[in-house]
């Protein structure tokens, strides 16, 4: 992402003249090896991880003094609401805008060490693509269906204990810490094959994905719309979705994603309601038949 | 014929609320954005969005007095039939967004709920806890994923528009955009091409804004001839945290709890502030404003948070400047039940608990009043003529402008929770317009002669081409970015002097020139972040010259925009009669100025690269303008006068009319 530096702002006085010391796990493109390369940046008061990377990326040269490629990452905000700048940072996932420097150096005072996250293929060092992601939001149809656009009144009458129901599971910014601590979210990274056209390779992967366990992210948001009261209309579609390859079968109740997750969103309650939701749905279905 | 197809670049509330309608209406959408739509700027926003509502207009509210609101906080720099429309709209925008889902807080009965924001009597603002602009975003990326899945929009996500593709005639036929995972280049062909861009803080450095908001996609369009309106009005918002990496807004209910701002009296005094001695403390808001103390007006608070900085040197610390503001006075209770969310965000990322410790925190550039020139219709019943293919459409035809980047509807002065309505609205009520322009020729995108997008993609190759293979000054383009930020911070935000702008107009000039010279230091073609922001820096140059050559010319104090060279004071005769008369001349003085001032600014690009400033006359034909006195001492007097003078005028144009007809 861009990278202002703002080093001058704040030449370090006194005890504070130190550096840090950062690892950071490199890759140039999909498909070629990592490596690990050191970093040494200038300590300043309040740094979050953001403010590292900037500073390395202005540098651009390693711990020994080598001219090298500014080591790339993915931020927006910076305020923890975008989503964005998801990381491995002293093996934990999580935001690096809101990961403060002082903190993970008591955590870990030797070093900072980043890593891009494992669970989605490494575009380049610390930049993956989390496209998977996101189509996990159109698997389960994480939408209200309303009919169009124009004026229709409001919309349903919603109790205020509904509403602080839903509101947090809404705040989801889709930063995908959740998928990455869950162990059966596996890391899916197929390759375009020779000969293989783009509209071709996107639909494999498309359905590469659609096997793939759907996350605790999108079971939520099934949840948050499955609630509501126009979104419910669609529910068992959404259910449908749930109890197919990828669905929710495959959660192993591990509970690491309400750990990671940055929001302190109630994945697990979400996923415990799903279960029943599905069980429900499954049997109401071979009564049906 | 084709299906049209129009390009719609930036994916926040006015590229979204645009895309919908566009799909729906059975347009085939290109949806270009920096970053995946849902990471937009917009997820930011944090009070709410502004309506007259079923409870307000029981209260004497109505759409009118929204508008009257809007207008007058604005300063009356912004053509009136627009924002009318956008207030009539507002409580379709507000229903529509809770029929999407959108979780409001809730009333007990299950309506929703509403907050008082600045610049209004009412309860006007509906609200999602304190993430509103995050959850109206939301609802808006999950119609749009909806329109996806149905094939009726194509996301491209991580791209970047490098320019718009222009016929001969001039017409926006389409763009050239840049992969930013592979730096692939490609031409889009389109009907129309929308920009919904967002705003341009990092043309200031470190802002309240996030990183995309560079600005790049409006300056390459005023850089291929896009008019651009007001560029001079910058909001900046009076208390943000001061951060290494971003400005993060520290919401003004902190004041209003109780919070107190102030400075030691000794310059950066390195005691623990819980130490100084009220004695020895400055509490400069308290004591220049006896009647309002620590919630003056917002445009009062960040002018006195600056100077007492900037000019006084009484910053807290020696290389940064911030003040004090200090909620350590106030019961935990009170604080957790009443401030609890923006102490949190405090205390995240500052790692410090404002509970115990005073904060730091200075005033941050924030919004962009200020954008590319649009145009609109005006309908008969004195709005927005829905349908018209004039309205948003920038100075080239083809190409349109919503959102932050258009300069409509805030004027000089933008209102709290009005940015949320104006980027919705000016989407979604743009698109039957868009459509509506759609070829005029019988021609649809893709029938253009290839060579017009073979030029235009082969000009945006040679010029990436060219940043990688320069062999560099040692410059580093971070550092050009550093140094603009501080030099714009300093001299166009807050208070402004005619030398300062002069001067700065000059540096900027010479940051360009290094930037000429400066050298990328990745040269490679995969992500390569590191050419994607030098070329975005470059871009930087025409909005920095557009701001500060407007702020230059325009000689008078207007909402955002301060002089002090050319602030009218208040009274100061004791006596009624001299009061009077200093009133009487106060009131000629604002006639003066509004017959010289009451103008948009619109620059357009001169071929010698400096920008060439035109002045726009403005439909104030709903509301007349009057002064703008919040605070000022003898506000009641002007006001008498001036009511008098307005209604003689009217009288004497009564009369007139009267003549006419007898005649």
């Amino acid at each position: 992402m861009i990278a202002p530096n703002h080093a001058a702002d704040h030449p370090a006085t006194g005890d504070e003249a130190r550096t840090i010391r950062v690892r950071v796990l490199r890759q140039d493109a999909p498909g070629q090896e990592s490596y690990w390369e050191r970093h040494s940046v200038l300590y300043e008061p309040n740094m979050n991880v953001i403010s590292v990377l900037q500073r390395i990326a202005a540098g651009a040269r390693s711990a020994d003094g080598r001219p090298v490629a500014p080591v790339t990452w993915d931020c927006n905000c910076l305020e923890e609401v975008c989503g964005s700048c998801t990381m491995l940072i002293n093996g934990r996932t999580r935001m690096a805008c809101s990961a403060l420097v002082d903190r993970l150096l008591e955590e870990q005072p030797e070093e900072i060490e980043l890593r891009p996250m494992s669970k989605f293929p490494v575009v380049r060092d610390l930049v993956v693509d989390r496209r998977r992601l996101f189509r996990g939001l159109e698997r389960v149809k994480a939408w209200v269906p309303v009919d169009d656009s124009y004026d229709h009144g409001p919309g349903p009458r919603i109790s205020p204990e509904e509403q602080e129901d839903a509101y947090p599971l809404s705040t989801c910014m889709s930063c995908g810490c959740c998928l990455e601590a869950c162990p059966q979210y596996t890391k899916i990274e197929p390759v375009r094959r020779d000969g293989e056209s783009v509209e071709d390779f996107e639909q494999r992967r498309q359905g590469a994905f659609d096997r793939g366990f759907v996350g605790a992210h999108a079971v939520s948001q099934a949840m948050l719309f499955n609630a509501h009261p126009t979104g419910k209309m669609i529910a068992d579609e959404r259910l449908e979705s749930l109890t197919a390859a990828g669905g929710i079968q495959m959660c192993g109740n591990a509970q690491n994603c309400v750990a990671v997750c940055p929001k302190g969103i109630p994945l697990t309650r979400s996923i415990a309601r799903a279960g029943r939701a599905a069980t429900v749905w499954a049997i109401k279905r071979l009564f049906d038949r | 014929m084709a299906q049209p197809r129009v390009l719609v670049v930036g994916g926040g509330l006015a590229g979204l609320s645009a895309t919908m309608r566009l799909a729906e209406l059975g347009v085939a959408v290109d949806l270009l954005s920096l970053v995946p739509v849902k990471r937009s700027h917009s997820v930011c926003a944090q009070g709410g969005i502004n309506s007259v509502n079923a409870l307000t207009r029981q209260q004497g509210d109505s759409e009118w007095k929204h508008f009257d609101d809007t207008v007058y906080g604005g300063d009356f720099l912004q053509h009136q039939p627009p924002v009318k429309e956008m207030a009539d709209w507002g409580p379709r925008i507000i229903d529509l967004m809770d029929r999407l889902g959108v979780p409001f807080n809730r009333t007990p009965e299950g309506f929703r709920d509403q907050r008082r924001f600045g610049g209004t009597l009412y309860k006007r603002t509906a609200f999602a806890g304190a993430t509103t602009g995050q959850q109206l975003l939301y609802a808006l990326d999950e119609q749009v994923r909806r329109h996806e899945a149905s094939g009726r929009v194509k996301k491209w996500e991580f791209w970047d528009f490098l320019a718009p593709v222009l016929d001969d005639s001039g017409h926006c036929r389409g763009a050239v955009c840049q992969d930013l995972v592979s730096m692939q280049f490609r031409s889009f062909p389109a009907d129309a091409v929308i920009l919904a861009s967002g705003g341009c803080g990092l043309v200031y450095g470190r802002s309240t804004m996030s990183m995309v908001c560079t600005g790049s996609a409006i300056s390459r369009a005023y850089q291929h001839g896009a008019a651009y309106g007001n560029g001079e009005f910058i909001q900046v918002h009076p208390t943000a945290i001061p951060g290494a990496d971003k400005l993060r807004l520290m919401s003004e209910s902190a004041r209003g709890e109780g919070g107190r701002v102030w400075v030691p009296r000794t310059p950066q005094d390195p005691r623990d502030p819980r130490t100084i001695p009220e004695a020895e403390r400055c509490y400069f808001l308290e004591e220049r404003y006896p009647k309002y103390k620590n919630l003056v007006p917002r445009d009062i608070a960040t002018r006195e948070i600056f100077d007492i900085c900037t000019n006084e040197g009484l910053s807290v610390e020696r290389d940064r400047p911030c003040v004090y503001l200090d909620l350590t006075h106030l019961p935990r209770q009170e604080l957790d039940r009443k401030l609890h969310g923006i102490l949190e965000i405090y205390e995240k990322f500052q790692g410090v608990d404002p509970r115990d410790v005073p904060m730091k925190i200075f005033p941050a550039v924030h919004y962009s009043m200020g954008g590319l020139w649009v145009d609109y219709q005006r309908s008969a019943t004195g709005g927005m003529e829905e349908g018209s293919p004039r309205n948003h459409q920038t100075s080239i035809p083809g190409l349109y402008a919503v959102g932050e980047c258009d300069y409509q509807y805030h004027g000089a002065n933008r209102l709290g929770a009005n940015s949320l309505l104006s980027c919705i609205f000016s989407g979604l009520f743009s698109a039957s317009g868009v459509i509506a322009g759609i070829q005029p020729a019988g021609r649809t995108a893709g029938e253009e002669p290839a060579r017009l997008f073979d030029s235009a993609l082969r000009r945006e190759q040679d010029r990436h081409e060219a940043l990688l293979a320069r062999r560099g000054s040692g410059d580093n383009p971070y550092q050009i970015h550093q140094e603009l930020g501080v030099l714009m911070t300093r001299v166009a935000t807050v208070v402004r002097r005619n030398e300062q702008l002069a001067t700065a107009y000059d540096e900027v000039c010479v940051l360009e020139d290094r930037w000429q010279r400066c050298a990328v230091s990745d040269t490679g073609n995969w992500t390569n972040q590191n050419v994607v922001f030098t070329k975005s820096l470059g871009d930087m140059f025409p909005l920095a010259k557009i701001i500060l050559k407007g702020a230059l010319l325009r000689d008078e104090c207007r909402g955002a925009h301060f002089k002090p060279a050319f602030a009218v004071p208040g009274l100061q005769a004791t006596d009624d009669a001299a009061r009077r008369h200093e009133a009487e001349q106060w009131c000629d003085r604002f006639a003066a100025n509004t017959a010289r001032w009451l103008k948009s600014t619109v620059a357009r690009p001169g071929a010698d690269g400096h920008p060439q400033i035109t002045y726009e006359d403005i439909d104030t034909s709903l509301l007349p303008p009057r002064p703008r006195l919040y605070g000022l001492v003898g506000a009641d007097l002007i006001e008498e006068v001036w009511r008098e003078r307005q209604n003689a005028a009217a009288a004497r144009g009564g009369a007139a009319k009267a003549v006419a007809v007898t005649a």
